[in-house]
């Protein structure tokens, strides 16, 4: 017997490991996940160290989706961030373009003349994307524990929405939609039919989602239970969003600091109880549902009516004054290479983004670029958390773990 | 933000405050980078105000001014849901050593990696962090990209260098 159990491993011959009812090997080993790994969907490298099956210590290294998006900003006008909060959470980019937009219209103090019908654009877009990014999260999780079927369904209702973004703004995933004090655009004629023909389709798809995972054993396994988190915890790691609400704290920007016309609006905040992953794939599965409650309210109360700022300082001229004038012409050339004059002064402004409080931390120094551009994103301070969550259980509760902290490079890395 | 939260705030810190302002609806504290760890552990521990959960925290190079860094603080209280900004004043010191202020991973573990990434891209320590590495750059990496003295243009190819170089 023991003959035939002589291994070779590495340079050494190593003798009878371990005689048949003994457990496996108990001296750690250095496992390396990611950056490019199947089950994770991101540029995160986790190093591992690993007893058995037990993750005995965990270094969680992101940064490498970095391009220096703050830099990049500091050097650009107002307007020209708005592709680079594309690229943040790129699953909701509309929610990153008016959450900067916010921020900057705070900073000149002008939030409050923006035309309603440009604010409520931006809370039906930001709902959209908000469903989108949630969809993605259930999909990608449930696909990750072997569910492709769920990844199908749920990408299928995403590409829905993207289509009608697309049709909106003329990129699929990379908006720009939003201006400082407005819109580039206002709605096409028949984007609102569209999008409430698109309701009972994203009801049934969240339904067969939710028919087919909720008694589904091999799921409720690796999700009840697993990467749970106390609400001390939770509030110490600075988490927000879906994840914060899974522990059962019913913080959401949208009601707790209500921007936008949120307070116009009868919604619920979805709230766990037990903190696991579980909670938060229901936490997020709930609130696409309330968005689309919020879309229908949005769609009976949106007024008519212009959708920029009536200021020259600050909106571009229309093409006819631009081509015809000479003080359309210096206008337009104006708010181009200069960009939007705001006085110094700086501001912290926060919006409910898809994975939680979206902050934006402005400083003027009265030029038309920020002098400092800072994104709170909100998925790198919770992927902060992981290494607890994973340590001392086991290699494969890390999977659903990061799963349901919707961790998006893009937001992460910056 | 609240302006209530501000003058407690100011009333509880007494002396340690430089300035304070109100802009735009938030409400800012200004103290001296020396003080920053009892600042904080005041406006937390403090029942009436109770600034529990730390929402951001970031740096500022105001290059060419004195002090040149400001480390900024975003708090927020899960009781009362009141807002206020911390800034933390730094100043370079002369012999061109690195700038450092305390650490406040012990108040709130979300301090950790905020403060490695304030490391990683300003060059300010902290000072009784376990484990200040830089995080969204690599290790290999020479300066401190969000000062406002390296140039945007700046390349810098990863090539290996020996450890003592780093």
């Amino acid at each position: 017997m023991a003959e035939t159990r002589k291994m070779t491993l590495g340079i050494q011959d190593v003798e009878d490991l371990a005689p048949d009812d003994d457990p496996m090997p108990t001296e750690p080993m250095t496992l390396n996940m990611g950056p490019s790994h199947p089950a994770m969907h991101g540029t995160v490298r986790i190093i591992l160290t690993v007893e058995g099956e037990t993750v005995k210590d965990a270094d969680v290294q992101v940064g490498y989706l970095h391009r220096c998006f703050e830099k990049e900003a500091e050097h650009a006008t107002y307007t020209q961030v708005f592709p680079y909060t594309d690229r943040l959470n790129y699953v909701s980019p509309m929610l990153n373009n008016v959450g900067y937009a916010l921020a900057v219209e705070k900073l000149l103090g002008v939030a409050e003349r923006v035309p309603e019908r440009a604010q409520y654009i931006r809370v039906i877009v930001g709902e959209l994307s908000r469903i989108a990014d949630h969809l993605t999260c259930m999909s990608a999780g449930a696909m990750e524990l072997g569910a492709m079927t769920i990844y199908f369904w749920g990408i299928k209702a995403r590409e829905w929405i993207w289509e009608l973004l697309e049709e909106l703004s003329g990129a699929r995933m990379t908006h720009s939609y939003v201006r400082v004090g407005g819109l580039a655009y206002d709605l096409t004629p028949d984007f609102i039919p569209k999008v409430k023909a698109l309701f009972p389709k994203i009801f049934a798809v969240l339904k067969d989602i939710q028919d087919s995972l909720w008694e589904n054993r091999i799921f409720r396994d690796r999700m009840d239970g697993t990467g749970v988190i106390t609400q001390e915890k939770a509030l110490s790691y600075g988490w927000t969003g879906p994840c914060l609400r899974s522990t059962g704290i019913d913080y959401d920007v949208r009601k707790a600091h209500p921007y936008l016309v949120y307070d116009r609006f009868d919604f619920d905040v979805p709230v766990g109880s037990k903190g696991d992953n579980f909670d938060r794939y229901i936490v997020r599965m709930d609130e696409a549902r309330q968005s689309i409650r919020i879309l229908e309210q949005a769609f009976a109360q949106i007024p008519e009516g212009p959708v920029c700022l009536d200021d020259p300082r600050i909106i571009l001229p229309p093409k006819q004054a631009v081509y015809n004038s000479i003080e359309g012409m210096i206008s337009h050339f104006k708010i181009i290479v200069d960009g939007v004059k705001i006085p110094p002064g700086e501001v912290y402004s926060y919006t409910e983004g898809g994975n939680g409080e979206l902050g934006w931390y402005i400083v003027s120094d009265g030029t038309g670029r920020p002098y400092k551009c800072r994104v709170r994103p909100p998925c790198f301070i919770i992927t902060n958390a992981l290494r607890e969550m994973i340590v001392n259980r086991p290699i494969a509760d890390i999977v659903p773990t990061f799963d349901m902290m919707n961790m998006i490079g893009g937001e992460c890395d910056r | 933000m609240s302006v209530e939260a501000l003058n407690r705030a100011k009333e509880l810190l007494g002396a340690v405050v430089v300035s304070t302002h109100s802009y735009r609806g938030d409400d800012t504290v200004i103290v001296d980078g020396a003080n920053i760890r009892k600042t904080l552990e005041t406006l937390k521990n403090d029942p009436d105000l109770a600034m529990n959960f730390l929402a951001d925290l970031t740096a500022v190079d105001y290059f060419g001014r004195e002090p040149r860094f400001e480390v900024v603080y975003h708090l927020r209280s899960f009781k009362t849901g009141a807002r206020l900004r911390v800034k933390a004043q730094v100043a370079e010191p002369e012999d061109g050593s690195n700038p450092a202020l305390d650490s406040a991973i012990e108040l709130w573990h979300c301090a950790d990696w905020m403060e490695r990434e304030v490391w990683d891209l300003y060059g300010i320590k902290f000072r009784g962090h376990p484990d200040l590495r830089r995080i969204l750059m690599y290790e290999e990496f020479v300066g401190h990209p969000l000062r406002k003295d390296y140039p945007k243009e700046k390349r810098q190819p990863l090539v290996r260098r020996p450890p003592d170089e780093v």
